[in-house]
């Protein structure tokens, strides 16, 4: 029994090409590969994740060379001759697992350091796996621990705070230019999906009001009324330019809609108010020379994707403190696993029985003023009679070795029964 | 007994600012919030200190502590500081103190940099309208070095947002607009008082010398500045100037000033000029 050890084997983004990654065996549902992996010798739990950037597989398992191939063949399907995979993947044992799949959910290992949706991928294996009873003790323990970590990652430090999408870029310019956009108004120009995504956050933002020009008025109307705007034809744009503060365009169109002497006069009807102009359309909209008259900026999606980009180096600094928070949660975990064997159980049941028998008699003994010595150490010696009658039964259970239970459910159950669990300081 | 108390207040002023100062540039490298408000107290102890380190000055030489360039110095020092706390008070500008606290502190060391000799006053200028006409003149000085202070994050942050390449301070320094408006209040209350400096100036004038201008070189170059923040607040109001416009001028204007106080003394001479 003490053999078994957390195995966890996988490949991700940073181990192996893409055109790797996609001749990976495991498409479709989780349910077909799970039943595969329990047919696997040696496996006692299992647990499969498996996301476009990731495949990775956490066991409780006799470890062995064996296991090895069995869990490559298992993964590449035996398109990939074995050495080959060996290359693609990696093999963590016990805590360097812990720490990966800590690593993982808190999406410290994760193409985007930060992003929320790893979290969810890995609870929805993990319904998967316990669905198919594939899971056990100590990894209902472990998978349960990560999303814990991953909670406390996300609360105690910035990680997620920070924009990387073009459109919370386009809001953080905004705030820098004008500082709270209660009173702004936007104009998009263009009825496109991603300008209409960058509106709703600018909207979430407090955005005044919001003006939709487009070539066709009735998709102008459509998205106008989702913003509770108004829709102007494309011939007003220069026009509307005297009232708006932020202008998204996104039009389809082939040339520059929009030029610089257009602009010039504007700005002078403006009271030279700044101009936000934001271009996320390819080929660009707007010409880039607007940039140079005073009090307008204008950023095209390379310069915004410039923006995500800093924004992500940002991240990188909280990464840092929740590595901090990894290696704890990895340590504390680490703590516990050593209680789930046998021999801790034994001696932590016996204490905690000490204990309440020894609290018990030092609270009644003082009361008992009319005993003498001899009868007061008779009732310290009944105490410890009838703490050691009932423990009796629990401990023959825990240590024989019978092939129905698994030791660690084993100590699992009596560690719950008896209230061990309070390794959590 | 005064001359050694005075010394001494001078020196606790300029060692707490420079404390302030540090801790402000603390605040602006690390952001930790805690750091600032420790700043803040530390700049309204360096006010407080610096208030009784000049009446100090005043019991020591028995009129407004300005005749000298040491004591014109610090008394600007003053103005800016208050005009900062005042600002401070009403709103807020992301690390606006770092760079106010930066100007206050290098004004001080350049005034203890100087001579601390007392300027004796000629008889003709011992007059109630020396304590107003400068301080009058030194508050609205102390704005718009703020003003001034406002410019220069400004112009930093517009050429972040201009080229695209964000550095250090782009998350550190506040929104175009914060800024803008920084400058809008500290220029007009900078350009009220110095309005008010020039007439006080006249008044004084008057009462010494029975003229009420003179073409004397502080004069003219005190009327250039007036003119050259007058353009400033009127086109504001009419043209619409703003940005990074009426930031260059804010800077321009703060040029002006600084010339009027020390270049006019220095390369002109004439009846303002301290220590003759």
């Amino acid at each position: 029994m003490p053999t078994e050890r957390i195995l966890l084997v996988g490949v991700n983004h940073t181990s192996a090409p893409l055109a790797v990654r996609e001749k990976m065996a495991l498409t479709g549902g989780y349910e077909e590969p799970l039943q595969r992996l329990s047919t696997i010798p040696g496996c006692r739990e299992y647990y499969l994740l498996s996301t476009c950037n990731r495949v990775e597989l956490l066991l409780v398992a006799e470890p062995g060379a064996q296991l090895e191939d069995e869990l490559i063949r298992f993964l590449f399907g035996g398109r990939i001759s074995a050495e080959k995979c060996r290359e693609y993947i990696y093999i963590y044992y016990d805590e360097k697992a812990v720490r990966h799949l800590f690593m993982v959910a808190t999406s410290l290992d994760s193409m985007i350091i930060g992003e929320a949706q790893i979290l969810g991928q890995l609870k929805e294996a993990y319904r998967h796996a316990s669905r198919q009873h594939s899971t056990g003790p100590l990894l209902n323990r472990l998978l349960h621990k990560s999303f814990s970590v991953a909670k406390r990652v996300r609360s105690e430090t910035g990680i997620g705070s920070s924009a990387v999408s073009i459109s919370y870029a386009a809001v953080q310019l905004a705030k820098k230019i004008f500082g709270s956009l209660k009173d702004k108004k936007v104009l998009l120009v263009g009825a496109g999906e991603m300008a209409e995504l960058a509106a709703e956050h600018l909207v979430g933002q407090g955005v005044d009001e919001v003006v939709v020009a487009n070539r066709t008025l009735s998709r102008a109307v459509d998205l106008a009324k989702r913003f509770n705007g108004t829709a102007v034809s494309l011939e007003e744009l220069v026009l509307q330019l005297e009232r708006v503060d932020i202008l998204i365009s996104s039009t389809g169109a082939s040339g520059i809609i929009l030029h610089k002497d257009q602009v010039r006069p504007v700005m002078r009807l403006r009271r030279n108010k700044p101009l936000f102009l934001i271009d996320i359309a390819v080929p660009r909209d707007l010409d880039p020379g607007l940039n140079d008259l005073e009090n307008v900026f204008v950023y095209d999606i390379d310069d915004l994707t410039s923006v995500v980009e800093l924004n992500k180096s940002e991240r990188e600094k909280e990464a840092v403190k929740a590595g901090r928070i990894v290696d704890e949660e990895v340590l504390k975990f680490q703590r516990w696993y050593k209680g789930m064997d046998v021999t801790p159980t034994i001696a932590a049941m016996r204490k905690k029985a000490d204990d309440i028998c020894r609290m018990e008699l030092e609270k009644t003994l003082p009361r008992l003023q009319c005993l003498s010595d001899k009868e007061r150490q008779s009732v310290e010696k009944m105490a410890a009679a009838i703490i050691s009658k009932i423990l009796y039964d629990p401990l023959v259970f825990l240590k024989q070795d019978s092939c129905k239970h698994d030791s660690k459910v084993k100590v699992d159950m009596l560690r719950t029964i008896f209230g061990l669990e309070d390794d959590n300081e | 007994m005064m001359t050694e108390i005075s010394y001494l207040l001078f020196q606790t002023v300029l060692a707490v600012t420079f404390l302030a100062c540090a801790a402000y540039v603390v605040f602006f490298i690390s952001r930790n919030k805690k750091v600032r408000t420790i700043a803040r107290w530390i700049l309204i102890a360096s006010g407080i200190l610096q208030t009784l380190s000049l009446i100090s000055r005043a019991l020591l030489t028995g009129y407004a502590p300005v005749t000298s360039q040491h004591e014109a110095i610090a008394f600007f020092a003053w103005a800016t500081t208050w005009a900062y706390l005042s600002f401070r008070w009403r709103y807020t500008v992301k690390n606006f103190g770092t760079f106010a606290s930066l100007l206050i502190l290098i004004l001080l060391m350049i005034s203890a940099a100087v001579s601390r000799e007392p300027a004796p006053l000629v008889p003709a200028l011992q007059s109630w309208w020396l304590p107003v006409h400068a301080g009058v003149s030194f508050v609205a000085y102390g704005f718009l070095a703020l003003a001034f202070c406002g410019g220069l994050m400004y112009l930093l942050q517009e050429k972040e947002l201009k080229s695209k390449r964000f550095g250090y301070f782009f998350s550190r320094l506040p929104s175009l607009d914060a800024l803008d408006q920084l400058n809008s209040h500290c220029l007009t209350a900078g350009f009220l008082f110095l309005t008010l400096g020039i007439i006080t100036g006249t008044m004084w004038a008057h009462q010494a010398w029975g003229s009420y201008w003179q073409w004397d070189p502080k004069e003219t170059w005190s009327l250039i500045t007036w003119f050259i923040y007058l353009i400033q607040v009127h086109q504001r109001i009419t043209g619409g100037w703003r940005g990074k416009r009426a930031a260059v001028m804010a800077i321009l204007g703060f040029s002006a000033v600084v010339f009027t106080l020390w270049g006019v003394t220095f390369l002109l001479g004439g009846v303002h000029s301290y220590a003759h």
